[in-house]
């Protein structure tokens, strides 16, 4: 059904830059492009509050169109070598743990050269078992099998040796699995029957086999499932027994001299780089985003963390679907000109009767603002959702999100289409869960007109209510403030969150918090905020790293041992599980998520106190606030959250507001109970509520909170004239005011 | 576990009243149910025009897997075809075409 998608190079800009924008049709030969600023990107046609604007641009106009070709899968690329392709005898091995054996023929380690029968290719064949194949050169192959299947998540040390002296190949797998559990360790050795030819031009990949893109880059098939552990190559014909001995050896080029290279994925985690140990340097890199820092076949459960025991995180977990940079070729760049206002944008792309929006976020030029306010847009979360697929993946999806499953046109393309990878939420086709998401590639649920109604199209509601009350603001992003921390939101006399900035790095929270303290000003006007730590990284830009540690709405399960990230070391999770919660930095923190049912907020008596006047006026004392709104039909709800000062709420938070009206089936989250009991439901359980709050910090600066992601739905609720527009509109004309905010007495 | 009454005509007529709830604390249970159909017996809605226009498919089996359509089964009315997902559901469910 889609006929059109495309990405572009960046999410966020600044005059001066250029985007360059990726697009395939499926199908059309031909397609539209334009600018438009967004300024609300809620399409429903009840609600009636769509606003784009086109803008003039260098590019606009038409293209022709063509299907461009996404692969996913992970591996390694080691550039071809003499020292390879001129080997006589020798041996290649690597620790295995297969998690689909059963999917058919998977590269360990190869430099298969499928057109000329030359090179070899260590694999897991049909059968699932390991096996080694062999060329003459002329299109003659043998292939070595063990016969045996390899079990399913368990470690094996899989070996081939080639003896050109016996002219034979010996295959073996090694079973180091549960003691309580039948072995498959296998061996088996065939007469090659020729001479093999070493020499072929591809370069050696490691979970998968050479191939070519059909745009003529080198690319792989028969990507394998599952993780490698020190992957060697020997110039020798070894014994199984030394072969053992070798593969239990942690620098094994100290005392074998024959050794080619000695692979050790735990040097250099947290890049693409792929170190060889051994003297030789046959380095290498990781394509796609495989997971590192996990645990290899050695782990002994004695550190969790990869950097107190590197030696025992020495494997790469591949996946199928990982996907990092769909490497599309630019259909054409945008030179952001110096006089585009910040706001958010998009690239409209029509074929026939479908079209696509590419999304971003042009920033005022650097060193300079044009207003008072910053919109910084939640991308780290954009991002960690792009391309979910959990709820039609998941048996309990619909009761989580309680509805019945509704695939958008977009969303039969990815189901049938998985070669555009995941999200932070799903789970890998092996079962393993997904830790990067990545916005280079074409990604769903991040622009206007998707739905679900989430995210930026949520947020969008927001850029409406600031035109239609005349509110001037900047754009900023997740990524600029990863990178500049505080030094970007300083020049800002108030920033304005998403509905839903989840998922935050250390430099953003420390920038943030350092902003706030300085006499910074937020208004936070949405729920489940400030949750998971996440990392990005300078040499994997446009990627969200996740590990979802404990406990938490986590979607997916983390494997244990693996809850520090490979990005950067840290430990991941929901921050107040590291001792830092978000009632600490915002005053509330989530307490509940459900999705049938929304409430409406109720005044309280923190907002009678003269500090909270401001926010207040207009409102009548007993009026009820957001009982209206896009989500069904009230400003609190979908996700919740609520004041605990044991949590860090600062003792001196006005709670202004609570809500009431939830539903049985908006619950309680994990993050909050230590065990389910039977009042887990809003109809009777107190602590499902949202809290409006407000604080000032000693620095001059304030914090008003709604949590409530359904908050900014209610605001374009009669013409952006209501209660919830209303209280919005007095903290924003406050924060904007430089005038220092007091802190009441101690 | 729970079952449904396929008597309970009236729960039937409490849903196609009023598809998206809330609803009634037994309604709820019937529909918490229907919501848990094996995924192999899930019949889903599918968006074919936004907002505009909606079918009926079977949930696919594996990843990668194309979308199998009931190309009689259009609707213009999303409440519409939501009536009709749990007209099939609770037929796979009891066995009895609750109409
Ligand atoms: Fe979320």
């Amino acid at each position: 059904m889609k006929k059109i998608m495309g990405y572009s190079s960046a999410w966020s800009v600044m005059p001066g830059d250029s985007l360059d924008v990726m697009v395939s049709t499926y199908g059309p030969d031909r397609y539209r492009a334009s600018l438009v600023r967004v300024i609300c990107g809620n399409d429903d046609p009840d609600f009636d509050v769509y606003r784009e604007e086109e803008v003039a641009a260098s590019f606009a106009g038409e293209y022709p169109g063509r299907e461009q070709i996404t692969i996913s899968g992970s591996y390694v690329t080691i550039p071809s070598s003499p020292l390879v392709t001129g080997m006589g005898s020798f041996t290649i091995q690597a620790w295995v743990f297969p998690t689909t054996p059963e999917k058919g023929a998977q590269g360990l380690i190869s430099n298969w050269d499928a057109a000329s029968a030359s090179g070899f290719a260590l694999m897991i064949d049909d059968n699932g078992a390991a096996a080694m194949r062999l060329g003459d050169g002329r299109g003659a192959t043998v292939e070595a099998s063990t016969g045996k299947p390899l079990a399913k998540r368990r470690w094996h040390l899989v070996s081939a040796a080639y003896d050109a002296a016996a002219g034979t190949v010996c295959i073996s797998q090694d079973f180091i699995g549960p003691q309580f559990e039948a072995s498959t360790s296998a061996s088996a050795t065939l007469a090659v029957g020729f001479t093999p030819a070493m020499g072929s031009t591809q370069p050696l990949l490691m979970a998968g086999m050479p191939a070519t893109h059909p745009a003529g880059r080198p690319a792989a098939s028969h990507v394998f499932n599952g993780k490698l552990d020190r992957p060697r190559l020997v110039g020798r014909a070894l014994s199984l027994a030394d072969s053992a001995a070798l593969g239990w050896d942690a620098a094994p080029h100290e005392r074998e001299t024959s050794v080619i290279a000695a692979w050790d994925f735990a040097r250099e985690i947290g890049s693409t780089t792929i170190a060889d140990a051994s003297p030789n340097g046959l380095h290498g890199r990781a394509v796609n985003l495989p997971s590192r820092a996990v645990k290899g076949f050695n782990w002994s459960g004695r550190e969790q963390n990869w950097r107190a025991a590197p030696q025992e995180y020495g494997a790469i977990h591949f996946h199928d679907d990982d996907l990092y940079d769909a490497e599309w070729d630019p259909d054409f760049t945008y030179e952001i000109p110096k006089d585009l206002r910040s706001g958010v944008y998009a690239v409209r792309l029509v074929a026939e009767d479908d079209e696509w929006y590419v999304t971003f976020y042009v920033r005022p030029s650097r060193g300079t603002t044009t207003a008072k306010v910053a919109f910084l847009a939640s991308t780290a979360t954009y991002m960690a959702y792009s391309n979910i697929q959990w709820t039609w993946h998941e048996h309990f999806g619909e009761v989580a999100e309680c509805y019945w499953t509704t695939m958008q046109p977009g969303e039969v393309f990815l189901q049938e289409h998985p070669e555009y990878g995941l999200s932070t939420y799903d789970n890998h086709s092996d079962g393993s869960g997904v830790r990067y998401a990545s916005r280079l590639r074409p990604v769903h649920q991040v622009g206007p007109k998707t739905a679900p109604v989430w995210n930026i199209n949520n947020d969008s509601h927001i850029l409406g209510w600031f035109e239609a009350k005349g509110i001037a603001y900047d754009v900023i992003t997740d990524e600029d403030l990863h990178r500049e921390g505080v030094a970007l939101l300083e020049p800002y006399s108030a920033v304005v969150t998403g509905a839903h900035p989840e998922y935050y790095t250390t430099p953003m929270w420390d920038g943030l918090k350092t902003y706030l303290a300085r006499g910074g000003r937020m208004a936070y006007l949405g729920g489940n905020g400030f949750i998971w730590r996440c990392a990005m990284s300078e040499a994997m830009p446009g990627v969200v790293e996740l590990r979802r540690a404990e406990d938490g709405i986590r979607y997916r399960d983390e494997e244990p041992g693996e809850y520090y990230m490979e990005f950067n070391g840290e430990y991941g999770g929901l921050w107040r599980r590291l001792g830092t919660s978000p009632q600490a930095l915002c005053g509330v923190g989530t307490v509940a998520v459900g999705f049938d049912v929304s409430g409406y907020y109720v005044r309280k008596e923190g907002s009678f106190d003269d500090r909270a006047a401001f926010i207040f006026e207009g409102i009548g004392d007993d009026e009820v606030i957001g009982d209206f709104g896009f989500f069904a039909g009230g400003a609190s709800g979908t996700e919740i959250d609520a004041v605990d000062f044991a949590l860090g709420t600062p003792p001196h938070t006005l709670v202004l507001a609570s809500s009431e009206g939830h539903s049985a089936k908006t619950m309680i989250v994990p993050d909050e109970i230590g065990l389910n009991h039977s009042a887990m439901g809003g109809d009777q359980n107190p602590k499902v509520r949202a809290d409006m709050t407000f604080f000032e910090t000693p620095g001059g600066g304030a914090v008003f909170s709604v949590g409530s992601i359904a908050w900014p739905g209610s605001l374009p609720h009669n013409g952006y004239d209501n209660n919830v527009s209303r209280i919005c509109e007095n903290v924003l004309r406050r924060f904007v005011d430089d005038t220092p905010f007091t802190m009441p007495a101690a | 576990m729970y079952k449904i009454d396929p008597t309970r005509t009236d729960l039937v007529e409490e849903f196609y009243k009023n598809p998206s709830g809330p609803h009634s604390l037994e309604l709820a249970r019937v529909v918490n149910l229907l919501r848990l159909l094996p995924m192999e017996e899930r019949i889903i809605i599918v968006c074919t025009k936004p907002h505009a226009e909606w079918t009926l498919a079977k949930m696919p089996k594996a990843r990668g897997d194309r979308m199998e359509y009931y190309d009689d089964l259009v609707f213009d009315d999303y409440d519409a075809a939501v009536r009709k997902v749990f007209q099939i559901r609770w037929q796979a469910a009891t066995g009895v075409d609750p109409g």
